[in-house]
C-alpha cells in the first residue's frame, strides 16, 4: 500500500530540495493530519501540531533503547532530556533551567559586544560569508562563555557541533558511514568533556558546568555521563539552531528589501523581524512523537504505538492560522509560530536564541551598506532537521562603524 | 454598531478588554469607561501573590493596553442605576450617561465579614483591590504575632502562602474538609492541604470563626470548636459578592449570583428574553457554558473575562445574525507554596477523580475529573505544559477515566464520591 503523503514527504527529505522545501510542505497542507505509512502520520496543521505538542499521550522517548548505557552508579543513564518523558525529563530539565536561566539574564550586553567585534573586522566595500563571519562564531562564543570554556577552544566546539548535529536527522537520511562517524564523534565528545568536568569537580567555578555539578538534591543530580549528554544537547540545540536563525534571517531581509528598510528606519522592529523569521523559515523543521494511547486529532484517530511527524514549518504556514502565510511580514499580528515547539519540551533556550537573533539581525541591518546576495539560493548543508545555509555570501559597499557599547 | 456612544461599566480586566475589542472591531464612536475605583485598569491576580510577598508594588500592576483606545475614562465613580427604556446609566455623582450600546463588567467585591463592628476593627482585612492590598501589606510589615486567614479558598490559600513567604506564622480556618475543595474536590484539595501543612501552616478544617474581639485593634478570634486565637491581623477570604446592586429594578435578570446572559454575552431580562445592545463580560456574567450540561454560573476566571470581553465587543459592533459565542473551556490557575496549580474544564462537576500522571505524595501530578463516565476537567500541579492535552479530552467528551499511558502515569485508581 502506498500513501499519497509519502511522495511529497519524500521530496522533503531529498537534499535537492533543501534550499526550498516550502512547496512540498504546501503539498502536504491539504489535510492537517495524514498517514505516511502503516505506523507513521505527518501533521501539518497549526492547531493539530499545537495540540499534539502539549498532549501527555505523546511520548518523545524511544520505545526501547538497547544502547542505553549504565552509569557508574549502576542505574541506567538518562538520555538527553529532549528525548525523555516526565518524570526523568522534568528532573533533568529543571536542573538545567535552574542553572541556565540566571546565567543568560544579564548576557545581552556580552552578545551585542561580540556581534560588534565580529563585524568590526569589515570596513570598506567587499564580501562576507555571513555564516562563517557571524552566524557560527556568535553562538559558539556565547556557549563557551556560559560553560566557562576558554576562547581558544571555540574551534573545537564548532567542530563538535557540526558533527553531532547530524544525529538529529531522521535515520533514513543518513548513510552507513555517517552513522558510524556519529558513534565515533559521541565517544570523542565524552572523552573531550570528561576531563573538563573532572577539573571542575576539584576546582569549582561560576560557570554552568560547575553549577550543574552542585545543583539541587544529590539524589537526583546528574552524574558525569548525564552531564556530558546534557552539555551535548545544549551545544547542538543551542548552537546549530541559532546559526540557522541568523542565516535564515539575513537571507529573508535581503530577499525582502522593504522589510529591511523598515527595520533600518525603526530598530524597535527587530523583535518582530526575528519572530517572523522563526515563523517563515524556522531552524527546526520537524519533531517526532509516539502515541502512548489512541489520540483523536484533526478528525483522525492516531492509534497507540503509532509515530507522528510534526512538521513545524508547515504549521507555521498553515493558511487556516496565518493570513498570506508565504509572505515575510514582520508586522504580522498574533504571530504564534511553532518554531520553539511547545509543551514540556518547549525550547529551553528560546530567550537566548531571541537575544542572539535580535542582536545579529539588528546589527546587520544597521551597519551593512548596500548589502546584496551573491548567490540566491545559497548552498545548503545536508541536515534536514536543523536546516540552514552552508554559506551565505553577501556583497556590500561598506560596513558602518559600530555604535554599540 | 460602529458609531454612537458605547458605555462600558467596569474598568478592570473585562471592561478594558471589551473596550479594546470594540475598537479592534471597528467601533469609531464615543467610548466611555466607567470604574468605581480611582485607578487605571490593573491586574488583580498578583495582589494575593507577588504584591503581598513584597516583590511588586501596587503601582506596577497597570494592564497593558492598545495605543489608540481613545476612551473617556470616568474613574472613581460608581454606576448606581440603569434605565433601560431611557438608555441611561446613572452615576454616583448624580450624572446620567446616555448610551447606544452597553457593556456590563462590574465584577465582584470581597464578601465582607458579616458583623460590621468586628469588620471595622483595625487588623481585619479583605482582599479584592489594590487599596486593600496596600493596607494589608502595611499591616503585615508591622510584624504581627500570627496571621489568621478566614476561608481556605484560592484567595485565602494564596494569602497564607504570601504570609508564609514573609516569615509570619499563619493559621487558616476553613469550613470545608479541604482547602479549595469546592473547586478541586476533597481528594486533590486534601493533597494540597497536606503540602500547605508541610510548610508549617496551621490548617484548621471544618471550623469557622465565630467572632473577632478587640478594642479598636483586633486582639483575638473565637472559633466554632470553642478555641480562641491571639491574632493581630485577620484576612477575611470568604469568597465574593457580585456587583449587581446598581441593576436592581432595571429589568435585567440580576441578583447576588450575577446577571444572566447567553453564551454570546447578550444580557437577558427576567423573562429570559435578549435585551438589545446590552452585553455582559467577566465575573459578573452568569451563563450556561455550551460545553457543559450544568446550571448557569459566573466564572471568576481571568481568561473568561478576556474571552467574554472579546466576544461582547465583536457582537456589539457587528450584530451578526449568528453571534460569536464564548466557547473556550473554563480555566484558572493559582500559585502558592511553590505549587503552580492549573485547572481546565469544570472539575467541580465531577463525581470521580483519577490520578493520571505523577504522584500525589511528592512532585508534580495531574488528576482528571469525570462525571457519568465523561471527562469534564483536569487539574495539574507543577505540570502546566500538559494541560492542553487534557483540554482536548474534555472538548471531545472523552470517556472517563481517560487512557494516558504516559511515562509517569500510575496504575489507574478511580476515587469516587467527589464534590
Amino acid at each position: 500500500m502506498t500513501y499519497p503523503a509519502a511522495v511529497p514527504y519524500g521530496r522533503l527529505l531529498d537534499h535537492a530540495n533543501r534550499h526550498d522545501p516550502y512547496p512540498h510542505f504546501a503539498d502536504l497542507a491539504g489535510e492537517p493530519i495524514q498517514r505516511l505509512d502503516e505506523c507513521t502520520w505527518v501533521v501539518t496543521g497549526h492547531a493539530e501540531i499545537s495540540l499534539l505538542l502539549r498532549d501527555p499521550r505523546l511520548s518523545a522517548q524511544d520505545e526501547v533503547d538497547p544502547r542505553a548505557p549504565v552509569g557508574s552508579d549502576g542505574k541506567p543513564v538518562r538520555g538527553p532530556f529532549l528525548m525523555q518523558d516526565p518524570p526523568h525529563h522534568d528532573t533533568l530539565r529543571a536542573q538545567t533551567m535552574h542553572q541556565f536561566v540566571p546565567r543568560i539574564l544579564g548576557i545581552r550586553p556580552h552578545i551585542e559586544t561580540t556581534v560588534a567585534r565580529l563585524l568590526d573586522r569589515y570596513g570598506g566595500p567587499g564580501e562576507m560569508d555571513v555564516v562563517e563571519a557571524l552566524a557560527y562564531p556568535l553562538p559558539v562564543a556565547v556557549i563557551c562563555e556560559l560553560l566557562g570554556v576558554p576562547e581558544e577552544e571555540e574551534s573545537v566546539f564548532h567542530s563538535f557541533a557540526t558533527r553531532l548535529t547530524r544525529a538529529l536527522d531522521p535515520v533514513e537520511t543518513l548513510t552507513e558511514q555517517e552513522i558510524a562517524d556519529l558513534a565515533v564523534t559521541r565517544v570523542e565528545w565524552r572523552e573531550y568533556l570528561l576531563p573538563m568536568i573532572g577539573r571542575r569537580q576539584t576546582d569549582l567555578g561560576t560557570d554552568l558546568i560547575s553549577g550543574l555539578l552542585t545543583e539541587g538534591d544529590p539524589a537526583t543530580r546528574m552524574n558525569t555521563v548525564e552531564l556530558a549528554i546534557t552539555l551535548g544537547l545544549l551545544l547542538i540545540a543551542g548552537h546549530e539552531t541559532t546559526v540557522n536563525l541568523i542565516a535564515n534571517g539575513t537571507l529573508a531581509l535581503l530577499r525582502n528589501p522593504d522589510a529591511l528598510d523598515r527595520l533600518r528606519a525603526d530598530p524597535d522592529l527587530v523583535p518582530f523581524v526575528v519572530e517572523e523569521v522563526l515563523r517563515h523559515d524556522p531552524p527546526v523543521q520537524q519533531t517526532r512523537r509516539r502515541a502512548t494511547a489512541d489520540v483523536r486529532v484533526g478528525g483522525r484517530v492516531v492509534p497507540a504505538g503509532d509515530k507522528v511527524v510534526l512538521l513545524l514549518p508547515a504549521g507555521n504556514r498553515d493558511p487556516r492560522r496565518f493570513a498570506d502565510p508565504d509572505r515575510f511580514w514582520p508586522e504580522r499580528p498574533d504571530n504564534a509560530h511553532l518554531a520553539f515547539g511547545g509543551g514540556v519540551h518547549y525550547c529551553l533556550g528560546a530567550a537566548l536564541a531571541r537575544m542572539e537573533g535580535q542582536a545579529a539581525l539588528g546589527a546587520l541591518a544597521a551597519r551593512l551598506v548596500g548589502p546584496r546576495l551573491v548567490a540566491d539560493p545559497p548552498p545548503y548543508r545536508a541536515n534536514m532537521l536543523l536546516r540552514g545555509p552552508a554559506e551565505l555570501r553577501i556583497a556590500f559597499d561598506g560596513v558602518a562603524a559600530s555604535d554599540a557599547r | 454598531m460602529r458609531s454612537g456612544r458605547i458605555v462600558v461599566v467596569g474598568a478592570s480586566l473585562a471592561g478594558l478588554r471589551a473596550a479594546e475589542s470594540l475598537r479592534a472591531n471597528g467601533f469609531t464612536g464615543e467610548l466611555v469607561l466607567v470604574g468605581d475605583e480611582p485607578h487605571e485598569p490593573y491586574d488583580r491576580p498578583p495582589l494575593s501573590k507577588t504584591v503581598l510577598s513584597g516583590w511588586l508594588g501596587t503601582d506596577r500592576l497597570l494592564l497593558p493596553t492598545t495605543r489608540n483606545l481613545n476612551a473617556r475614562r470616568l474613574l472613581g465613580v460608581a454606576a448606581t442605576g440603569l434605565d433601560l427604556p431611557g438608555r441611561e446609566v446613572r452615576l454616583a455623582d448624580g450624572r446620567a450617561l446616555g448610551f447606544d450600546g452597553l457593556v456590563i463588567a462590574t465584577g465582584t467585591r470581597a464578601r465582607p465579614w458579616p458583623v460590621a463592628q468586628e469588620a471595622a476593627l483595625r487588623g481585619v482585612h479583605v482582599l479584592r483591590g489594590r487599596d486593600d492590598a496596600d493596607r494589608l501589606r502595611a499591616d503585615l510589615a508591622g510584624g504581627p504575632r500570627r496571621v489568621l486567614i478566614v476561608g481556605g479558598g484560592f484567595t485565602g490559600s494564596e494569602v497564607a502562602s504570601s504570609c508564609h513567604d514573609l516569615g509570619l506564622p499563619v493559621t487558616v480556618v476553613h469550613r470545608g474538609a479541604a482547602p479549595m475543595a469546592s473547586a478541586l474536590g476533597d481528594l486533590v484539595g486534601g493533597m494540597i492541604g497536606a503540602r500547605q501543612r508541610a510548610h508549617g501552616i496551621e490548617l484548621r478544617l471544618r471550623t469557622t470563626v465565630t467572632a473577632f474581639e478587640g478594642e479598636g485593634r483586633l486582639r483575638r478570634a473565637r472559633l466554632s470548636d470553642g478555641g480562641e486565637l491571639d491574632v493581630d491581623v485577620a484576612v477575611v477570604a470568604l469568597g465574593s459578592v457580585r456587583n449587581t446592586g446598581w441593576l436592581a429594578g432595571s429589568g435585567l435578570a440580576a441578583d447576588a449570583g450575577g446577571v444572566d446572559c447567553d453564551p454570546a454575552g447578550r444580557a437577558l431580562d427576567r423573562t429570559g428574553a435578549i435585551v438589545p445592545d446590552v452585553y455582559l463580560a467577566g465575573d459578573v456574567a452568569r451563563w450556561r457554558h455550551p460545553h457543559f450540561d450544568a446550571a448557569p454560573q459566573a466564572f471568576e476566571h481571568w481568561g473568561n473575562a478576556v474571552a467574554q470581553a472579546e466576544v461582547a465587543g465583536y457582537n456589539l459592533v457587528h450584530a451578526p445574525a449568528n453571534p460569536r459565542r464564548a466557547t473556550a473551556l473554563p480555566a484558572f490557575w493559582s500559585d502558592q507554596f511553590g505549587l503552580n496549580i492549573k485547572s481546565v474544564g469544570l472539575p467541580h462537576l465531577a463525581d470521580e477523580v483519577v490520578l493520571t500522571q505523577g504522584s500525589f505524595d511528592r512532585g508534580p501530578f495531574v488528576a482528571a475529573y469525570g462525571r457519568d463516565g465523561i471527562t469534564v476537567g483536569a487539574v495539574a500541579v507543577n505540570s502546566p505544559r500538559v494541560l492542553d492535552g487534557y483540554a482536548a479530552l474534555v472538548t471531545e467528551r472523552a470517556s472517563f477515566p481517560p487512557a494516558i499511558n504516559a511515562a509517569d502515569s500510575p496504575e489507574p485508581t478511580v476515587h469516587g464520591g467527589q464534590s
